[in-house]
């Protein structure tokens, strides 16, 4: 199995998404199985093939200048689940720790 | 006897708006009257609609337009300003966009009226729309059936006649893939094309948002109306739009390839046949058929699901329940706050391809599969700029094969994955791509085949999609005559 | 044990553009609460980046400045990790291809000039604001705002080149007086316009092997930095000299305590995941643009500050005191015109300095209340010897709050200067007359008492004598008496 479980808990974590106890071997399972159709990639010459990562853009840079496009206030909080005066709150933020 | 407007190509439509016979308010609501009523129930094509936003929308329709009073029905992963953008996930549950994207407002300007959000797979991760948070859409032509996705609302609510055209997202065959299945036209155009500035991002190097309808014309009025460049997408391709206009002047002299060993193993007869009767049709309509072996589409599926979940997984981390969408009450602490907000929020499919992204650009494995499938994609790039140098275009399937039934996939996702295999292509290489509906089989099933061309070949695309329409007899290729639909019935 | 530090500063400078670094939100301190936002900024759905011109500008601005190589093709890339002041949860920045690549900043400390090699100076974006944790009713909650997420700042990274925590705050005045002179950012380090984290280890002296390193955060100062540094040094110092590893570690700075706490880190929160987004077209960047930003560059700091120590022949104190900022630069050099370069950089630098921090007034005030003009008609009074010093301290305060030529306000306040040998010869005499047993004690070798007569003669005057005249008059006077 081409992944196991601490590495599902692992990317898991990264991923803030927390995987029910009993369904990490299904989920380790089938990341595995993807990741071993994945390695068919390997059979694939890649000689002189740098890497994609670009759409081509022949646009100029944005000037810096304002536009018309900024939200007030009340509709950047207006989808917020908790605001007061305008500020998001969430659970404390503690300083010296990663949330 | 005349056909009620509904049935109305957009072409039609429009003209009867422009001519002041019909507005846009009996246009838009024809839709809702009349098959809505009856199929709207069964197959759950739509997810937000109402009909004040609906009356608003159609009061403010510019008459004069290309799609004067069209109604147009969008996938719900666009933002509207009048209806929810759910992304039909439980995340952004109420959730109200307080902008129009740029296609939105582009069809509004064409005079177009937004119906409502079509149901989709949840954040467009799917091949059959059965990954709804709101349940699944079914085929018109078989309610047993999917209607293929992740554009799956879109594509039955053109199928059926809620509208006569409608609005998806491709990323890896959302939009050609539910064209086939449905047996509709879908247009995913070059990448750049068209803005993707509103569309909640999935894929960001692999998105574009797509064109659905019945009539291969209508699919030209809209890529002319919407395609451009937009300052507020730096993606967006600043060279002049492939001019559409001439959808109609038929395929004489283009030369179309014939990648005849994407097929010998893993299409059903039914579709090897669709391709065979295309291929004489475009012959008969005075085009060349080029035979060449292809790349094939496996490598391109292992390298998108490796590119499309890496941009996936990052695209996602923004849904935390901070500034919008759901927020889980267990929230004591900023952990908690987004381990629980995400996976109470994101379903299993879209759980599993964030795992997988992450994974592919995680430290110590980057190289070994993140950057070597931007690789792959740039081999895949050759090997299409190689075949285009010999046709104008290609045919090959959408889809090894007719829409599956409801739950038949939906446990194996490699299987699942694997029907993206002919469509997935065109994404990495940025290049456009057309399905055309073939008929019905005996059973009254949708087949379809598809044209991929090189960049800005759109015009090329719809002229063979236009001869495809008329059989190939190039005595009709002309926009007056309109062809027949083959509508579902209800069963 | 004889340890050497070394360390590796990695600085923020936020740019002063009009606009955010991928939105057309407006760039400015102490706006209203969530009032500069877009969907770009605030990370709503389907919300796309769009490179800010201006700031790429910038950016070549410090490159050349300090001597990099400019990447023709460099490559914007996402630094994926979650916290509240984050909208998207992953910050654009740049991470393998760089626009700007070593370098190095000219520094003068000591009278030597040292050159401090840099890695690299990247564009990146400003995260939002978070706020310490309050008390609602029953609950904590923190606060987050967006105004500042997007700004636009650049990252500068040096080598491990700095060895001691004075090197640290050299290289900072100097880099603070470059961004200042080349008028991308104010860099005031209070407003969070210039920031720095410190990475320092420890190392056997003439050792050649890095030792571990620690990385410092929230040093908000000049001083804080100097002051962290050092603390951070004591601290490895002690735990080397006690036998201990020392663990890679991120601390904060308490600068109120002058105390150092370790950040607990949970493990691989820091795999940052980088690629290139997907969002954002290579920058390219022509060899014209480097070109015309070259071209446009005004005279670097340390330039200026060697002219003015050859052209007005001013120590290097004073050169580099005048040399920043720029505006001060600029005022200098219009009231130097003419043979008064010492007497205005006196002048500049204790008076006017000091009536600026008295009453807290910006620099801008002062050019507005005595142009260049006007303080060159005051100082050539002081070089003519009709203002002596006393009554031009006086009178420079005038000149601050009243209008009209120093003529002008003498006349209004009442004063005649003497300075003449006519208004003086009478008073020197009288003094003179006045007082023999001084006079002949001077006359009879005792120099000390010179200066009791001198003050004599400025009592007569009321204070108004012109002090070097008063002497000279007095010293020729009293040479006369004695033949």
């Amino acid at each position: 199995m081409s992944i196991d479980k601490a590495e599902v808990a692992r990317i898991a974590e990264l991923s803030r998404l927390e995987i029910p106890a009993g369904d990490m071997d299904k989920v380790a399972a089938q990341l595995s199985s993807v990741l071993d159709f994945v390695a068919t990639l390997n059979q694939l010459d890649l000689e002189g093939c740098a890497p994609t990562a670009f759409a081509p853009s022949d646009a100029p840079l944005r000037a810096d200048e304002r536009d018309g496009r900024r939200l007030t206030p009340e509709s950047a909080t207006a989808a917020a689940p908790e605001t007061e005066a305008y500020f998001f709150l969430v659970p404390p933020i503690v300083e010296n720790v990663n949330p | 006897m005349t056909s009620p407007l509904w049935q109305h190509s957009a072409a039609k439509l429009a003209a009867l708006v422009r001519t002041g016979t019909a507005t846009p308010q009996t246009a838009a609501e024809s839709g809702w009257d009349g098959p809505g009523a009856a199929w709207e129930t069964d197959v759950h094509a739509v997810v937000h609609t109402d009909r004040e936003a609906r009356h608003a929308a159609a009061a403010s329709a510019d008459r004069g337009g290309p799609l004067a009073g069209v109604p147009v029905l969008v996938k719900d992963n666009l933002c509207t300003t009048d209806y929810p953008t759910t992304c039909c996930s439980r995340i952004l549950a109420g959730y109200h966009a307080p902008y129009d994207a740029t296609v939105i407002s582009r069809l509004r300007a064409a005079g177009a009226v937004v119906v409502g959000k079509g149901n989709m797979d949840e954040f467009a991760m799917g091949s059959s729309t059965e990954h709804s948070c709101y349940g699944p859409t079914r085929n018109p032509y078989d309610l047993a059936r999917v209607p293929g996705g992740s554009s799956g609302g879109p594509a039955a609510a053109v199928a059926y006649g809620l509208v006569p055209v409608s609005l998806g997202s491709d990323t890896g065959g959302s939009v050609r893939q539910p064209a086939a299945f449905c047996g509709v036209y879908g247009l995913k155009p070059t990448y750049g094309r068209f803005s993707r500035y509103g569309l909640v991002a999935f894929g960001s190097s692999l998105d574009q948002v797509g064109v659905f309808a019945r009539h291969a014309g209508d699919v030209a009025t809209t890529f002319a109306a919407l395609a451009g460049p937009d300052p507020f997408d730096a993606t967006s391709r600043t060279s002049p739009v492939p001019d559409v206009s001439g959808w109609d002047s038929g395929v004489k002299g283009l030369r179309f390839g014939w990648p005849a060993n994407l097929w010998q193993a893993g299409v059903e007869p039914v579709l090897v046949d669709a391709l065979e009767r295309s291929a004489v049709a475009l012959e008969r309509a005075g085009a060349t058929r080029v035979p060449f072996e292809f790349l094939p589409g496996e490598y391109g599926v292992a390298a998108y699901y490796l590119v499309a979940t890496a941009e996936a997984s990052s695209n996602l981390a923004r849904f935390d329940g901070v500034r919008y969408g759901h927020r889980s009450a267990d929230a004591d602490d900023v952990r908690a706050l987004y381990t629980h907000t995400r996976s109470e929020g994101f379903g299993v499919e879209v759980q599993r391809r964030i795992l997988l992204g992450t994974y592919a650009l995680s430290s110590g494995y980057y190289d070994a599969y993140y950057l070597k499938a931007q690789q792959a994609r740039t081999r895949i790039r050759h090997e299409y700029e190689a075949a285009f140098t010999r046709c104008d275009f290609m045919l090959l399937p959408a889809a090894p094969s007719i829409a599956f039934r409801l739950g038949e996939k939906i446990d194996d996702p490699l299987a699942m994955y694997l029907s993206d295999v002919f469509t997935i292509g065109a994404n990495l290489a940025g290049i456009p791509g057309l399905t055309v509906p073939t008929g019905l089989t005996a059973t009254g099933l949708p087949t379809a085949v598809q044209l991929l061309g090189p960049e800005d070949s759109e015009a090329h695309l719809l002229r063979a999609g236009r001869a495809l329409e008329v059989g190939g007899d190039v005595t009709r290729l002309s926009r007056d005559h309109e062809v027949e639909f083959a509508w579902p019935t209800k069963r | 044990m004889a340890y050497e530090a070394v360390i590796g500063l990695e600085c923020h400078i936020q740019l002063k553009t009009r606009t955010k670094m991928f939105c057309a939100c407006p760039v400015e301190f102490g706006a209203d609460v969530n009032s500069n936002v877009c969907p770009v900024c605030l990370g709503l759905p389907g919300a796309l980046p769009r490179l800010n011109d201006r700031a790429v500008d910038y950016a070549l601005r410090l490159g050349l400045a300090l001597g990099c190589q400019i990447r023709a093709e460099s490559v914007f890339a996402r630094k994926n990790y979650f916290y509240p002041d984050m909208p998207k949860n992953y910050q654009i920045t740049q991470y393998d291809r760089p626009l700007c690549e070593g370098g190095e900043l000219p520094v003068v400390m000591d009278g030597v000039e040292r050159r401090f090699e840099l890695t690299r100076i990247h564009c990146e974006e400003d995260a939002g604001k978070s706020f310490h944790p309050e008390r609602v009713g029953e609950r904590r909650i923190s606060r987050v705002e967006f105004n500042r997420a997007g700004t636009p700042l650049l990252e500068l990274v040096t080598e491990p080149v700095l060895h001691t925590p004075a090197e640290c705050s050299a290289f900072l005045t100097g880099l603070r007086r470059l961004v200042r002179a080349l008028g991308i950012s104010d860099a005031d380090m209070e407003k969070g316009q210039l920031r720095c984290d410190a990475n320092v280890s420890l190392r056997p002296v003439g050792a050649t092997a890095l030792g571990t390193k620690a990385e410092i955060k929230n040093l908000n100062s000049i001083k804080g930095v100097e002051k962290g540094v050092t603390a951070e040094i004591a601290r490895q110092s002690r735990a080397l000299d006690a036998g201990e590893k020392i663990l890679q570690a991120t601390l904060l700075y308490d600068a109120d305590h002058d105390k150092l706490a370790i950040m607990r880190t949970k493990e691989h929160a820091h795999d940052y995941r980088y690629f290139p987004d997907p969002d954002l077209p290579v920058l390219c960047v022509s060899d014209e643009r480097v070109s015309l930003v070259r071209s446009t560059l005004p005279e670097l700091p340390w330039v200026l500050e060697e002219r003015f120590i050859e052209q007005y022949g001013l120590p290097a104190y004073d050169a580099s005191v005048l040399s920043d900022p720029p505006e001060l630069a600029a005022y200098y050099e219009a009231c130097a015109k003419g043979a008064e370069a010492k007497l205005a950089s006196n002048w500049l630098m204790t008076e006017v300095l000091r009536i600026l921090k008295e009453r807290e007034w910006p620099l801008e005030r002062w050019i507005q209340q005595v142009p260049a003009q006007r303080m060159r008609g005051f100082l050539a009074k002081v070089a003519a010897r009709e203002l002596p010093g006393p009554l031009a301290k006086q009178a420079i305060e005038w000149l601050a709050d009243e209008a009209g030529t120093i003529d002008d306000l003498l006349a209004r306040h009442d004063v005649r200067v003497q300075s003449s040998a006519e208004d003086l010869l009478p008073l020197v005499r009288q003094v003179i007359d006045e007082n023999p047993v001084p006079v002949s004690q001077y006359l009879s070798g005792r120099t000390a008492t010179f200066g009791f007569l001198v003050g004599q003669v400025m009592k007569k005057s009321g204070g108004q004598a012109v002090p070097q005249t008063v002497q000279e008059l007095l010293k020729k006077e009293l040479a006369d008496r004695t033949q």
